[in-house]
């Protein structure tokens, strides 16, 4: 198979990994804010002590992957997009520090619950930013110019959807952890951020529809959009069974987060299928941006080998801590 | 407006800078940690677990510190050296995607458990977990030091249309410096996390309070610094050879050796001039230069005048680094030696002028490690891959203005956060070891810990 190929494939998998679970632990700082109680916002946080370090790595997985198979879009999409790539960054330490400093303060609690849900909130924007961005295409400015060019509409747009997506991802994953009147309310939020994510989706699949040429063409002619058809129609289900499951508030506590992260998949596949065969949108296809051969074999064989064995201890770390969260839990 | 570059360059030194303060501390307390849980299990002695479960919270803090400054990192080639990431990222990237693989995850896999996990799987379990985030913390340094050695003695790759395509994986790797400096660095490491895990010991046997638990740890730790010193200084030693050998400029920078020179002194003390090329005032030890780095008292010291005056590192900031470095490794020795003095005495924990030292020498190591970074970092300059590749000419090519505003944002950022970080391990050191012992025991221990039952 094609290398260039099986590295958007590993990009691909590493980018997805990482909204799924970054996105559920951003997600359930998105919301910490409409959480009522100090109590909640320390379970809430607690849910996830365990895991947020391991959930952000798929970051720097994603991150390397793209340096390791396209050295010349890593240079490109950072330098391009410098300000909100930093934000993010700077935004990722105020969450994450959030998670050590919280539980061993006594009086800064407010301090650090602020410093949670604002780190979220502002890497989620950022990261949005950076997906209209890269999803709308952007003209590179080849010498250093004052311009912004990845401010638009569009991408704004997509920063707010972002934020009402994980939000959903948060709410479905404290109904999964949390019992009681706290998980009442994930189950409140979570049809929210639903109705708010249907919305969006809606939006960007139409905005894209109208402004570019090659998603256009791709979703409405024969026969890639046949191929396509499938994408919204299961995604408009999943959207009802999660609605359905959220009302009824029955039934399996990680059903919820099944059918949100399946949501997220087929938005996924509905974005990229828009932007292939690109990795720079309009400016540089994966065969061009490819890296030599040497290194990429040399990376792949790490990848296959390590990745599953990651994925296994992953798994584990989860099982150690399954069950709900709760206040006795010992730190 | 300030030159773009520059910012770029002042802005990875701050944010690299601030970054390697952590690991620095936690590669060797995760060690320590390893080593007081393994002694618990072994012995069964109470304070051994009460060591490990005190410098767990510590570890935390330090290590989310490194995690969250760490990730910067890993974007900051793209956002800041854009040029370097695409002609040098053949060669670099996939160490860095193996350290990704080989250790991020780890680490971060089985730290939950490490933290949290005490009640939540059996003791032996929660001991590999705390091994296996051990080996991970050193599995990142193996990868990290490669890839930054690299840059000083490249080696296997070949330059195709301006990009470095590897050639050799073997000798990217284990390229000539590495073995050296990935030694000096771990060394480094356990000596900082000793001189942390003593002074803290000695606070509490200069309070007397703690007793019994302060003298667990701080005989271990001064055993400990009474053997890493000295090796410290051999394998500095080793890796200084080394640096002669392969980057002569460096040396003479650290030196201030302007022009070469047969038997060399040592410069106790100098004010190098960069613009004259010559020192305004130094204090020579005569042929102690030579003796240390070529181990021959009339070996032949290269001077900076063997290459042009825009091919010379900063010599004063190499120089001042390189002498601060060697003051604080001597002070080590002293410290090691004169704890085993005071052991032989019976004295170790109640020797004041040995327990102030250690308190005093707390941040030694991390300071002694930074100083050593910028001997070598500062000394590689003008070239980002030596030889081959300046710093100045791979930068991106952003507007000043945005440079300038993110770096202000680093610097306010990171500064408040240190600050936090300082507060918080007062505060943990201050709180000191939960009792294990009696009443206390079931909240912070439950019984399957305990290896009694």
């Amino acid at each position: 198979m094609d290398i260039a190929l099986i590295y958007l494939l590993l990009i691909a998998i590493g980018v997805l990994m990482y909204v799924l679970l970054d996105g559920f632990s951003l997600g359930v700082g998105i919301l910490s804010p409409w959480l009522n109680k100090a109590e909640d916002r320390a379970i809430a946080m607690k849910s996830l002590s365990h895991l947020w370090d391991s959930n952000q790595t798929w970051l720097v997985f994603g991150g390397v992957v793209l340096f390791a198979g396209f050295p010349k879009a890593y240079a490109t999409v950072l330098s391009q997009l410098y300000l909100p790539i930093i934000l993010m960054l700077i935004a990722l330490i105020f969450r994450g520090v959030a998670f050590e400093f919280y539980f061993k303060s006594h009086t800064s609690r407010g301090w650090w619950d602020f410093s949670f849900s604002f780190g979220s909130t502002l890497a989620t924007l950022s990261q949005g930013i950076v997906l209209g961005s890269l999803v709308q295409g952007f003209t590179l400015t080849p010498h250093a110019s004052e311009q912004i060019a990845w401010f638009t509409p569009f991408s704004l747009m997509t920063a707010i959807a972002l934020v009402c997506g994980y939000a959903l991802l948060g709410s479905c994953w404290l109904v999964r952890k949390t019992s009681g009147r706290l998980q009442v309310s994930a189950r409140r939020l979570g049809i929210i951020s639903l109705f708010a994510v249907m919305f969006f989706l809606a939006l960007v699949s139409v905005w894209m529809l109208l402004a570019q040429p090659q998603v256009f063409q791709r979703w409405l002619t024969w026969p890639t959009g046949l191929l396509l058809a499938p994408v919204p129609l299961l995604s408009a289900y999943a959207g009802l069974r999660l609605w359905q499951t959220l009302r009824s508030g029955e039934g399996n506590d990680l059903k919820p987060l099944g059918l949100a992260m399946a949501l997220f998949g087929l938005s996924f596949i509905g974005l990229a299928a828009g932007m292939f065969p690109y990795i720079i949108p309009g400016q540089l296809t994966i065969w061009e941006a490819i890296a030599p051969e040497r290194s990429t074999t040399f990376t792949l064989v790490g990848i296959v080998l390590f990745l599953p064995v990651i994925i296994a201890y992953n798994i584990y770390n989860y099982r150690v801590f399954s069950g709900k969260t709760t206040t006795q839990d010992g730190y | 407006m300030p030159d773009p570059a520059l910012l770029s360059r002042i802005q990875f030194a701050f944010t690299i800078s601030y970054h390697i303060i952590f690991p620095t501390i936690t590669i060797g307390l995760s060690l320590y940690l390893a080593l007081m849980e393994g002694l618990w299990l072994k012995t069964g002695r109470q304070v051994y677990l009460q060591q490990a479960r005190f410098w767990q919270k510590p570890f935390a803090i330090t290590f989310g510190m490194g995690v969250v400054s760490g990730v910067v990192l890993s974007y900051e080639f793209g956002t800041n050296f854009s040029r370097f990431s695409e002609i040098v990222g053949p060669v670099l990237s996939p160490l860095l995607t193996y350290e990704v693989l080989t250790a991020f995850f780890l680490e971060a896999g089985f730290l939950g458990i490490m933290l949290f996990g005490w009640k939540k799987v059996s003791p032996k379990v929660h001991f590999i977990a705390t091994c296996v985030v051990c080996v991970g913390t050193m599995i990142s340094a193996f990868w990290i030091l490669a890839a930054n050695s690299w840059l000083h003695t490249p080696a296997g790759y070949e330059i195709v249309d301006g990009v470095f395509h590897p050639t050799d994986w073997w000798a990217v790797i284990f390229n000539p410096s590495f073995p050296y400096r990935l030694t000096h660095m771990l060394l480094a490491s356990f000596l900082s996390a000793s001189l942390l895990f003593a002074g803290v010991n000695a606070i509490y046997l200069l309070r007397k309070q703690h007793t019994e638990f302060a003298k667990s740890g701080f005989s271990i730790a001064m055993w400990a610094i009474l053997v890493l010193a000295p090796l410290q200084i051999l394998a500095g030693d080793m890796h200084g050879l080394n640096v002669h050998e392969h980057q002569p400029v460096k040396v003479a920078a650290m030196e201030a050796v302007w022009e070469t020179e047969q038997g060399a002194g040592f410069r106790l003390f100098a004010l190098p001039n960069q613009k004259e090329a010559k020192n305004d005032f130094e204090i020579v030890i005569p042929k102690a230069a030579s003796l240390i780095l070529t181990h021959d008292i009339n070996g032949e010291i290269a001077g900076l005048d063997q290459v042009a005056p825009e091919n010379r590192p900063p010599v004063a900031v190499v120089f001042f680094s390189f002498r601060i470095m060697l003051a604080l490794g001597g002070l080590m020795l002293l410290l090691g030696v004169l704890g085993v003095w005071a052991r032989s005495k019976g004295r170790l924990f109640d020797n004041r002028l040995l327990l102030n030292l250690s308190r005093l020498m707390i941040p030694a190591g991390v300071i002694a490690t930074l100083a050593g970074w910028y001997v070598v970092e500062v000394g590689r300059q003008p070239w980002l891959v030596q030889g081959l590749v300046r710093t100045v000419d791979v930068t991106s090519p952003l507007p000043a203005s945005q440079v300038l505003s993110t770096l202000i944002l680093f610097v306010a950022v990171y500064s408040l956060l240190f600050g936090v970080y300082l507060y918080f391990m007062r505060k943990l050191i201050r709180q000191g070891p939960a009792d294990v012992s009696g009443a206390a025991q079931d909240e912070e221990l439950p019984t399957t810990l305990n290896p009694a039952h």
